[in-house]
C-alpha cells in the first residue's frame, strides 16, 4: 500500500516535470525526422513528369497519383538486366541462410563459453567481444583470395577452392563469419544468466550436454535468439559491402542493396524508378523492425557494437 | 520471342534458387541433428571430448578462417605490392600518408569520427531527456528509431532526394533543401559538389540513422536512475536545466561513453552512404570506400591492405576500451 501511494506520488512528481513545451518539441524533431522519408513515399507514387516538374510537397494542392513506377521497377527488365523482383529474391537468398547459419553455430559456442569448464574460458570471450569491433575491411582481401582460388602453401593445396564463385555460399559464409561475434557475446550473456540450480538439476538427472542444450536451453533462449535474429536479419538485408565484394560482379546473384546503389550511379535522374525501388527495399525491414521492435531494443541494450 | 525467352529464364532462375535455398538450410539443418543423434548415442567418456569438437569448433574454426587469419594476412599484404608478390616496405603506407587524394580521405574520415558520434548523441541526448517525461513517448520514439531499419543505401536515396538540385531556373526545384533555401531567400546550389559542404551533408544521413540508437540506449540510462534523486534535485529547488547538468548527465556519464564509442566505430566505417550519394567524388571519400576502390577498383591489394590497417588502428583505442569497459562491468557482478 505504503508503495503503491509512493509510486503515485513519484509519478506526480515526474507529471509535474512534463511540461507542453517538451513534449511539443519532441513532437516536432519527430516531425522533422519523418519528412525525408515521407517525401519519398509520396514521389514513388506520383508520375514522372510530376515528380520532375515540381516539389512533391506539392500533391496536397495538386494530388496525381500512380501506381506504374512500382510494376516498372519490379517487373520490366532493360536489356541484360532483370527486374527489381529478382533482386529481391536474391536478398531472401541471401538473407534466410546468412542469419539460421551464424544463429545455430553461436548458440552452440555460446552454450560451450558460458557451462563448459575449461582453460581460457575468460580469454576465449574477451578475445571474441574484442573481435566484434574490428572492421571487415581487414578480412575483404584475403577471404575473396580464399573463396576463389583456396588456399595453396607453396605447391601443396590446403583448401581446394570449390568452385563456389558467383554463388551464393561465399555471402553466406562471409555474412556468417562476421555476424558470429555479436551473435555469441549476446546469445553468451543470455545464456550465462540461466540459474545454475536448473542446469545442475538436469545434470544430476542424466542429461548430457547435447540433451540439455536440446531439451533446456534452446527453449529458454527464444527471447535471446529472437533479438539477435532480427539484429542479423536487418544487417544482411541492408548490406551493400559484403554483397558487392563476394557476389563477383554477378546480377543474377546480386541483391536489392547492389542494384540500388547501381541505380543511383548510372540513374541518378529517374527518380520515379529511385523512389519506388528504394521504398520497395526499405518496406520488409521497416515492417519487420515494428512487428519486433521490443526484442530488437532488447538486443541494442545488452550491448551491440557490430563490425 | 526474346521477351518471352527472358521471361522463361527468369521463372527457370526463380525456381533454380528458390530450390537451391530450401536445400542448403535442409542440408544443414540434417549436418546439425545427425551431429546430435549420433553425440547423444556416445559414453560419457567420448562426450567429454565430443561435446568441445561439437560445440565449440565449428565457431572457433569460422572465427579463425573469417576474421582472425586474414587480419594477420592483410597486414602482411599491406608491405607487398598490388598483387602481393614483392615486398614493398613501407611504400603503401609512405602513399597513403603523402599522396594528396588520400590525405583528403583521412582528413574526410576525422570530420566523420568527431562530427557524426557528437552530433548523434547530442540529439538522442536530447530526445531522450524531453521523451522522459512524455505520457506517450512512444510514436515520437519509433519515427525517430525508425531510420535505424533502413539501410544506408535506402537512406543515401531519401536524402540525395532532399539534396536535389535543379541547375536549369525556370523549372522549379524538386529537392526539399533546395526549396527551403529559396523560400529563405538563398541561391540554392549544387549541394553535393560543394566541398566541405558536401561532407557535412553526408554526415547529416548517418546522424540521421544514429540518433536512434543513442536515444534507445540513453533514454533506459536515463530511466534507470533512482527517482530518490530526482526528487532530493527537486526539493534542491534545481531548474530543469541545472538537474539536467548536474544530475542526469553525471549519472549516465559511463553510458554517453559506450554510445559514443560505438558510433565513432560506425562512422569510422562507413561506405554505403559514400558510394550511394557521391561515389567518393567531390572530396568525399572516406578511407573504407577508398580501401574497396583501391582493392576492388584499381586491383592494387597492397595499397588496399594499408588502407584496412590504417583503419584497424583508427578503432583499436576504441575496442580496448570497450575491453576495459566490460571487464570492469564483470567484475562488479
Amino acid at each position: 500500500m505504503a508503495l503503491r501511494s509512493r509510486k503515485r506520488e513519484v509519478e506526480a512528481v515526474k507529471t509535474h516535470l512534463s511540461s507542453p513545451w517538451a513534449s511539443f518539441a519532441a513532437i516536432l524533431i519527430a516531425t522533422i525526422w519523418t519528412i525525408p522519408t515521407f517525401g519519398l513515399f509520396v514521389t514513388s507514387f506520383r508520375p514522372s513528369t510530376g515528380i520532375n516538374g515540381s516539389g512533391w510537397w506539392t500533391v496536397f494542392t495538386n494530388p496525381e497519383f500512380t501506381f506504374t513506377n512500382y510494376t516498372r521497377v519490379l517487373f520490366e527488365g532493360r536489356g541484360a538486366t532483370p527486374p527489381l523482383s529478382q533482386y529481391f529474391l536474391n536478398t531472401f537468398a541471401i538473407v534466410i541462410p546468412s542469419t539460421i547459419i551464424p544463429i545455430t553455430i553461436a548458440m552452440f559456442a555460446a552454450y560451450a563459453i558460458a557451462w563448459f569448464d575449461f582453460k581460457g574460458r575468460n580469454f576465449l570471450f574477451f578475445t571474441i567481444f574484442a573481435l566484434q569491433v574490428i572492421p571487415l575491411q581487414m578480412s575483404l582481401i584475403p577471404l575473396l583470395q580464399l573463396f576463389s582460388g583456396g588456399l595453396h602453401i607453396g605447391s601443396v593445396t590446403v583448401i581446394p577452392s570449390f568452385g563456389i564463385t558467383g554463388t551464393f555460399i561465399p555471402i553466406w559464409l562471409a555474412h556468417t563469419m562476421f555476424g558470429l561475434p555479436l551473435a555469441i557475446f549476446l546469445l553468451h550473456n543470455f545464456i550465462a544468466q540461466l540459474p545454475r540450480e536448473l542446469i545442475e538439476a538436469a545434470r544430476v538427472d542424466g542429461a548430457d550436454h547435447f540433451k540439455l542444450f536440446r531439451q533446456i536451453i534452446l527453449p529458454l533462449s527464444i527471447p535471446a535468439i529472437a533479438s539477435f535474429a532480427i539484429f542479423q536479419f536487418l544487417w544482411t538485408w541492408n548490406d551493400l559491402l559484403v554483397a558487392l565484394t563476394f557476389g563477383g560482379g554477378k546480377r543474377e546473384i546480386a541483391p536489392l542493396m547492389v542494384r540500388l546503389a547501381e541505380m543511383t550511379g548510372t540513374r541518378g535522374g529517374d527518380w520515379e524508378l529511385l523512389t519506388a525501388g528504394a521504398f520497395v527495399s526499405i518496406l520488409v525491414p521497416v515492417a519487420v523492425f515494428f512487428a519486433l521492435q521490443r526484442y530488437f531494443v532488447r538486443g541494442l541494450l545488452a550491448g551491440s557494437v557490430k563490425g | 520471342m526474346i521477351e518471352i525467352a527472358a521471361r522463361q529464364s527468369q521463372l527457370e532462375q526463380t525456381v533454380s534458387k528458390l530450390t537451391g535455398l530450401t536445400l542448403t538450410i535442409l542440408i544443414f539443418g540434417l549436418i546439425v541433428f545427425i551431429a546430435f543423434t549420433l553425440a547423444e548415442r556416445t559414453g560419457e567418456r567420448v562426450q567429454r571430448f565430443l561435446k568441445y569438437l561439437v560445440f565449440l569448433l565449428p565457431a572457433l574454426l569460422f572465427l579463425f578462417i573469417g576474421l582472425v587469419a586474414p587480419a594477420f594476412r592483410t597486414l602482411f599484404l599491406s608491405f607487398r605490392d598490388a598483387r602481393g608478390d614483392d615486398s614493398v616496405g613501407w611504400e603503401n603506407y609512405y602513399w597513403a600518408f603523402t599522396q594528396p587524394e588520400i590525405l583528403d580521405v583521412l582528413r574526410n574520415t576525422g570530420i566523420w569520427m568527431v562530427v557524426a558520434p557528437v552530433a548523434s548523441t547530442g540529439f538522442g541526448l536530447l530526445i531522450a531527456v524531453l521523451t522522459d517525461r512524455m505520457r506517450r513517448p512512444g510514436l515520437v520514439k519509433s519515427l525517430i528509431f525508425m531510420p535505424m531499419a533502413i539501410s544506408f543505401v535506402g537512406a543515401g536515396i531519401i536524402w540525395k532526394f532532399v539534396y536535389q538540385f535543379q541547375p536549369n531556373e525556370r523549372v522549379p526545384e524538386i529537392g526539399l533543401l533546395s526549396q527551403l533555401a529559396e523560400w529563405l531567400g538563398f541561391v540554392p546550389s549544387n549541394w553535393l559538389l560543394v566541398t566541405p559542404l558536401n561532407t557535412l551533408l553526408l554526415i547529416v544521413v548517418f546522424v540521421w540513422i544514429q540518433t536512434g540508437f543513442a536515444m534507445v540506449v540513453l533514454s533506459a540510462a536515463i530511466k534507470a536512475i533512482p527517482d530518490e534523486i530526482l526528487e532530493a534535485s527537486m526539493l534542491d529547488g534545481a531548474s530543469g536545466w541545472k538537474r539536467f547538468a548536474k544530475v542526469t548527465v553525471p549519472m549516465i556519464r559511463g553510458t554517453i561513453i559506450v554510445v559514443l564509442s560505438t558510433i565513432t566505430i560506425g562512422a569510422l566505417k562507413v561506405f554505403d552512404i559514400i558510394r550511394t550519394m557521391t561515389g567518393g567524388n567531390f572530396k568525399t571519400s572516406v578511407i573504407a570506400n577508398e580501401m574497396y576502390n583501391q582493392s576492388f577498383r584499381a586491383l592494387n591489394y597492397g595499397t588496399g591492405s594499408a588502407l584496412a590497417i590504417i583503419l584497424f588502428l583508427g578503432v583499436l583505442p576504441l575496442v580496448a576500451y570497450n575491453v576495459i569497459h566490460l571487464r570492469r562491468e564483470r567484475s562488479e557482478r
